[in-house]
């Protein structure tokens, strides 16, 4: 047995049993991962993910344990673990010990979790493919010149290439879905408000969530479960409580959006979509074309938005109080040193996109319209969510491609995006389901997306979609 | 395009350095970023709703919290520092 390829549940059914201890599953997990050469991780924390694994031993003993004790996973490295370095994958961040604990963290320890380490990113979580990293590009586990999508690049790779049980990522306007899409298991970006975000790196603070990616549904809701739920250290998160329900595909109704299906999909991700739609469709679910015309702003309405709120965000890092420090003439010279060589390219052209949208004679013409197109689109979703239960649609119109194809071109890396800003922007759940592969070999996400703290639908949707899809 | 004097404003305003190189490539990746940005012209346009009264915004109460055990931890963060104070460069 390749301890491995287990699910939360198998794994925890092992330990009850056991069959394996955490220390075994542990080792078997950094075997995988000192083999591998996918670079999922920027740090591995083998000392500390040994102790945690005995710890965990301790606790199973007892016979009193909860799902996660004792399963490894994997962080994405703007999530902050107590005195363990979180670089964001940017080089201003290359040598910053976390003082603190995020609020995720805390949660996850409560249950006897095991770290593995910090999983890759895109510098500063901005990016579409992983290959903005300070620390290089993470590689898609099903195809090694192809990239595994951003932001959270390493934890859907972890998962996907098995050097992980689970991760957990954030989503700022698709980071979660789409490299679970692009690597084949499954990520769900929660409501705005259901998991803290106290502990993440701040990229864009009315979009940022936190969310797991996991190999299949079932794991995804165990620890969707164990890290929601209202935190003081965040004013944003709300009491809602995941009530988790049953539901067959009978008598749901599914909205297909037009506008997502319309020229520029690549046709193989077309007819995987629409082969899951039918499949839905024959176990009695009520299929309902609908129409979201605000799809169509959504995406230049978000890269005003979140460059915006990123140029804000990033002031923090001048070279003063944490993170790489130039030494400079006068105060003035040391942030432009500092921040000059400390951040990538992509990272600069936010700052600089935000910078410029916000500034005097530009905010009405950028950020304002962005905010009245932002109600648009929580407008649009509102009114088609009186008449539906979930949206079913791609994550994105392309599967994985390859490293180093959109590098040059902002704009078309921007473009992978157009299918997942929407539910950053109205601040809604939404999910990537293996849907199925290309005819080469390539996984395609199918999105749920479901309305404000539906977690527990899209979830039971899922799950049915699931046994139908593999 | 965006010209070269507009990069340098607004690299200024954001402190951030650039160089002649990334100016360059700024003028033509901004350009090409800001012209996509014209689709939101043919955006309807729509009033922003005033915050919901029927939900009003819940403040946390005004209690001291002790932050004391994070103060070691961002202290030994700070790049240069005279005892438990961040060392700037003189400002003027």
């Amino acid at each position: 047995m390749d301890l491995t390829e287990l699910t939360i549940k198998q794994a925890h059914e092992g330990l009850k049993n056991g069959d394996f201890t955490s220390v075994d599953l542990t080792k078997a997990y950094l075997e995988n991962i000192k083999k591998s050469d996918l670079n999922a991780f920027i740090t591995v924390t083998e000392e500390s993910a040994l102790k945690q694994a005995t710890e965990a031993d301790k606790q199973i003993a007892t016979g009193k344990f909860g799902m996660l004790c004792g399963i490894p996973c994997a962080i994405k490295d703007n999530i902050l673990i107590k005195d363990v370095k979180c670089t964001a994958a940017s080089k201003i961040l290359e040598n910053y010990v976390a003082p603190y604990n995020a609020t995720v963290i805390e949660k996850l320890k409560a249950e006897g979790a095991v770290f593995l380490g910090k999983a890759n990113l895109d510098d500063n979580a901005m990016g579409g493919s992983g290959e903005n990293s300070a620390f290089g590009a993470t590689k898609n586990p099903n195809d090694k010149t192809r990239v595994a999508g951003g932001s959270s690049s390493g934890p859907a790779a972890s998962v996907a290439g098995n050097e992980a049980c689970y991760s957990l990522g954030s989503d700022t306007g698709g980071s979660i879905r789409l490299p679970a899409s692009f690597c084949g298991v499954v990520g769900l970006k929660p409501t705005y408000g259901a998991v803290s975000r106290y502990g993440l790196a701040a990229f864009g603070s009315s979009l940022d969530q936190i969310g797991p990616i996991a190999k299949n549904v079932e794991d995804a809701k165990i620890i969707f479960e164990v890290i929601s739920g209202k935190d003081s250290k965040d004013a944003t998160t709300s009491d809602n409580k995941f009530d988790e329900r049953t539901m067959s595909l009978k008598g749901v109704k599914i909205g297909v959006p037009k506008e997502y299906f319309v020229a520029g999909i690549d046709p193989e991700v077309k007819k995987i979509i629409t082969g899951a739609i039918e499949k839905a469709k024959e176990k009695g679910a009520e299929i309902v074309e609908i129409s979201l015309p605000s799809v169509e702003f959504a995406l230049a309405c978000y890269y005003i938005i979140a460059p915006c709120e990123a140029s804000a965000n990033l002031a923090r890092l001048d070279g003063v109080r944490y993170g790489l420090s130039e030494p400079g003439k006068d105060l003035l010279d040391v942030y432009l040193k500092s921040k000059g060589h400390g951040f990538g390219a992509e990272v600069k052209r936010r700052i600089m996109l935000g910078t410029y949208a916000l500034s005097s004679g530009y905010y009405d013409a950028y950020y304002k319209k962005a905010q009245e197109v932002r109600e648009f689109v929580k407008q649009d979703f509102a009114k088609a969510f009186r008449e539906i239960d979930l949206i079913f649609c791609p994550v994105s119109p392309a599967p994985a491609f390859k490293i180093g194809e959109k590098t040059d071109d902002p704009l078309a890396m921007y473009l992978v995006d157009v299918y997942t800003v929407s539910v950053n922007i109205a601040g809604i759940p939404g999910l990537s389901l293996p849907a199925g592969k290309t005819e080469s070999g390539l996984p395609v996400g199918l999105q749920i997306i479901g309305n404000h703290f539906e977690e527990n639908k899209i979830l039971a949707i899922a799950e049915e979609m699931e046994k139908l899809l593999t | 395009m965006i010209s070269k004097e507009e990069v340098e404003k607004i690299a200024g305003l954001a402190r951030l350095e650039l160089t002649a190189e990334e100016i360059e490539k700024m003028q033509k990746d901004l350009s090409g970023i800001l012209d996509y940005f014209d689709l939101l012209k043919k955006a309807p346009k729509i009033k922003i709703e005033k915050h919901d009264l029927k939900n009003p915004i819940i403040a946390r109460k005004d209690e001291v919290v002790s932050s004391h055990d994070l103060a070691e931890g961002l202290i030994a963060g700070f790049p240069d520092k005279k005892d438990n104070y961040i060392k700037v460069k003189t400002i003027l």
